[in-house]
């Protein structure tokens, strides 16, 4: 769609934050139409506007979208980006998303889970808009904050709750935690406590998809990769590094900037010389892509051509999302720094609230219908805690498994035997 | 074997004579390898136990007469067809144990930089590309945080890769990768995904190769929960646990080391591989056990010539496993000699042989006579200067000198 590409508004400006005293313009006039680009009048209006995309277009965007776009009009007006299953199913996985991380936030405070908790709210519709539309092969790969990728991507909310909690039910048995999930039925490859260090691992993913297609003939595998990892990330050295080698190797990846604005407590204009991410990714041979990340639908548009690029074999597309965090970096950041008048400017682009708009503008579905997700959300979401609750805590045991696949690797004790093979070693007290 | 050692840096790196040899026919000190399967095995494991198959006063006589080392050039050099195995070199055996782990598993590939078309800098993957392509054998650009990181994603996916650093100390720059990823990835994420990578590449003090580039990584890695590693120093070992590595599904860091690519050795024809776990029992004796691994082996065995021709009687086990230590065979050994010394190439401070003394005096501490002694490097960058490297590294001399102070 020719929304994703274009600069309407500047909508897609990131916020400035420089100097808050000058912020005159709103980005969004609140009197303006509802900047949720699936109304009809919008599409048309943006189409006209196919100047501003071509100039856009020459940075290196990806280019074949707005060509869909110029055929799509051309038939039946008005169309409408999603039907109603999709419509629904991008709503409850957001509302999952936000529910999920709001009653995470309520058991911190309840002591029920601990350390570090980096919470999503806000950032839904990057989730759902791209996670949606991968097949179970695909892999995911995020950061630490990474509850809402894991649900996106079909983690039971159950295995997700007990991780929190520590709880051998967990989705990687209490060992990993917050910031490590990892689920290798649903292949969301984690889950990593620093920046920057999943996207080799991203790009291992795809290099073996692709290794498997032309290696081992594996025809059929087209696998794809999502990475997703913020705006701090960007400056990082192996951010690049990986952007260079997918675009040597033409691996099928797709690389998610969540840009929202803030790490930690360093704006993105304080930290990157060009804040203009998607820039980057021309400099290395692909496609770089701005969209709004707080527009579900836009971002779907964006991520079904990005995805469907890489299945073809062509290659990376470094996708950059423009989006906000309702809460501070982790629950433990007092998130003091952050100017309230920018967080009320993000607040009033809620995706949730946006997308239910849109449903019930466009007579996909009514309010009952949205309340009666809601509620069964909640529903699940207790059940969820209730489940984690009831779970019992890791043996001692435990703290020795899965250390080594081959659990050879601790040696042989001095009597003589593999340590593994003393039958006392998993309980604890075996000497290693 | 017959390990005749070739090449300048080789021939150099053993201080005095190059005509060194060590014949496995002579009966000495040579391993005598059995060949043992064990528990669960489907493949003949090799286990060097070390018996002697001689009786104590033919051992004696023979002491006596001749050097420790039996150099009959005559008959140890002459590759007769008539003998079983076939000779290679250090490097070419790590290539052979790869191409055939390659030829067996499609899954197993190759990354690093100038792996591929150039062969690899020190040839270990020379022909590889040729054979296998490009993508198999893959040269990557100058990036080993991201590249190392690549070949960690391609594992927990479901393929083997073979990650070379060019020279270890390169992995420095990978540590991110190896610590956070490579070795706790299994653990955290609960058991559901293996790393079966192999990581390796040459390390250790070279020829006057400057500070960065004579660096002894097995120090920094060894706390890394999660990884196995060990160090080759024969070509008979060093094709044996390259294939153990890639066969194994742990994360396995090979060490190799920069002057040892050129020894020469007669290894067999048949497919063979080295338990990652074991030690190597080079030689067997009474009454001190030498504990070593990689290039000091060969220090170690130019000094046990001086000390058997002083008349001591030492035990040289090349430990290999660095992580996690054998210490089955280390023990038996401190069991039998009552002495120990420990010679490496890591430095004083938080080496290998600072976690081994800690090992053995946990373990062993009431069948020690004396201190444990250890020789490791001097807590200095590598000078280039030759003479100063000389002193930098443990050499022969010093060896005997610190035998013959344990033996009082």
């Amino acid at each position: 769609m020719a929304t994703a590409f274009s600069a309407p508004k500047l909508a897609a400006q990131p916020f400035n934050t420089i100097s808050p005293t000058s912020q005159h313009k709103p980005l969004i006039s609140p009197t303006a139409a509802s900047p949720f680009l699936g109304s009809t009048r919008k599409l048309l209006r943006l189409s006209s506007s196919s100047q501003l995309n071509l100039r856009r277009r020459s940075s290196g965007s990806v280019f074949a979208v707005s060509d869909i776009v110029k055929e799509k009009k051309s038939t039946s007006i008005p169309s409408l980006l999603i039907t109603k299953e999709e419509g629904l199913e991008l709503y409850e996985d957001m509302v999952l998303g936000r529910a999920f991380e709001d009653m995470c936030a309520q058991m911190y405070y309840r002591g029920k889970m601990f350390g570090f908790v980096h919470l999503y709210n806000g950032q839904e519709a990057i989730s759902t808009g791209f996670i949606k539309l991968l097949k179970q092969q695909d892999s995911v790969v995020s950061t630490y904050r990474d509850h809402v990728h894991a649900l996106s991507k079909g983690v039971p909310a159950r295995a997700v709750m007990s991780e929190l909690f520590g709880k051998t039910t967990g989705c990687c048995r209490g060992q990993g935690g917050s910031m490590h999930m990892f689920s290798s039925e649903h292949n969301l490859i984690g889950g990593f406590a620093f920046i920057g260090e999943g996207i080799p691992v991203a790009t291992g993913a795809a290099f073996s998809s692709k290794y498997r297609r032309e290696v081992l003939k594996e025809a059929d595998c087209d696998h794809v990769t999502l990475a997703f990892f913020g705006d701090g990330t960007c400056n990082n050295g192996q951010f690049f590094e990986c952007l260079n080698m997918a675009a040597l190797w033409k691996l099928p990846i797709v690389f998610v900037v969540e840009n929202n604005l803030w790490a930690i407590g360093m704006s993105h204009l304080r930290a990157t010389s060009d804040p203009q991410i998607y820039k980057k990714g021309p400099a290395f041979g692909m496609p770089g892509v701005h969209v709004d990340g707080m527009d579900v639908l836009k971002v779907r548009e964006v991520a079904k051509e990005a995805i469907a690029r890489a299945r073809r074999g062509e290659g990376p597309t470094l996708v950059e999302c423009e989006t906000y965090r309702f809460r501070g970096h982790s629950l433990a950041d007092p998130d003091e720094l952050r100017d309230p008048t920018e967080k009320a400017h993000y607040a009033a682009r809620d995706p949730i609230t946006a997308l239910k708009k849109y449903l019930i503008e466009n007579n996909l579905s009514g309010e009952a219908e949205l309340k009666a997700i809601d509620k069964k959300i909640d529903e699940l979401l207790e059940d969820a805690v209730e489940f984690a609750d009831e779970s019992p805590l890791p043996p001692r045991s435990q703290l020795l498994e899965n250390v080594f696949a081959d659990p050879k690797g601790f040696g042989i004790g001095p009597d003589g035997r593999y340590r593994c093979e003393d039958p006392k070693f998993t309980e604890g007290t075996a000497h290693v | 074997m017959a390990v005749i050692f070739q090449g300048v840096g080789a021939a150099a790196a053993l201080a005095s004579s190059p005509s060194n040899s060590f014949d496995s026919n002579k009966s000495v000190f040579a391993p005598r390898r059995s060949f043992s399967v064990r528990k669960g095995a489907s493949f003949a494991v090799v286990r060097s136990d070390g018996t002697v198959n001689l009786n104590p006063k033919d051992r004696r006589a023979q002491l006596l007469i001749s050097n420790a080392v039996a150099t009959k050039a005559d008959s140890a050099a002459a590759s007769s067809s008539s003998k079983p195995g076939h000779e290679l070199l250090l490097f070419e055996a790590l290539l052979e144990g790869l191409e055939e782990e390659m030829e067996r598993d499609p899954h197993v590939c190759v990354m690093g930089e100038d792996v591929g078309h150039y062969g690899g800098s020190y040839k270990v993957t020379k022909g590889l590309a040729k054979k296998f392509g490009d993508l198999r054998v893959l040269d990557t650009p100058i990036a080993e945080n991201s590249f190392t990181g690549m070949g960690i994603g391609a594992a927990m996916t479901g393929l083997r890769p073979v990650v070379e650093g060019m020279n270890m100390g390169f992995l420095l720059l990978a540590f991110n990768q190896i610590s956070n990823n490579c070795g706790m990835l299994h653990y955290t994420s609960g058991g559901q995904f293996t790393i079966p990578i192999v990581i390796r590449g040459p390390g250790g003090v070279g020829r006057q190769l400057g500070a960065e580039h004579s660096q002894r990584l097995e120090s920094y890695f060894q706390s890394i929960p999660g990884i196995q590693m060990v160090a080759c120093s024969t070509p008979y070992n060093a094709k044996g646990l390259m294939k153990a590595a890639i066969r194994s599904e742990n994360p396995v860091i090979l060490f190799e080391h920069v002057l040892l690519y050129n020894l020469k050795e007669r290894i067999p024809d048949e497919d063979y591989i080295c338990n990652l776990e074991e030690a190597e029992m080079v030689r067997p004796g009474e009454h001190v056990t030498i504990l070593t691994y990689s290039r000091m082996r060969y220090h170690v065995m130019q000094a046990a010539k001086t000390l058997v021709n002083k008349g001591y009687d030492p035990e040289v086990i090349d430990i290999r496993s660095l992580k996690p230590f054998d210490l089955f065979t280390i023990g038996n050994s401190v069991k039998k000699t009552h002495r120990v010394l420990i010679v490496e190439e890591c430095m004083r401070t938080g080496g290998i042989g600072a976690s081994l003394t800690a090992a053995i005096t946990e373990n062993f501490n009431d069948y020690l006579d004396a201190p444990i002694m250890c020789l490791s490097s001097q807590d200095v960058p590598t000078p280039y200067a030759g003479t100063l490297e000389e002193v930098t590294v443990v050499q022969p001399a010093q060896i005997v000198t610190a035998v013959e102070q344990l033996c009082q």
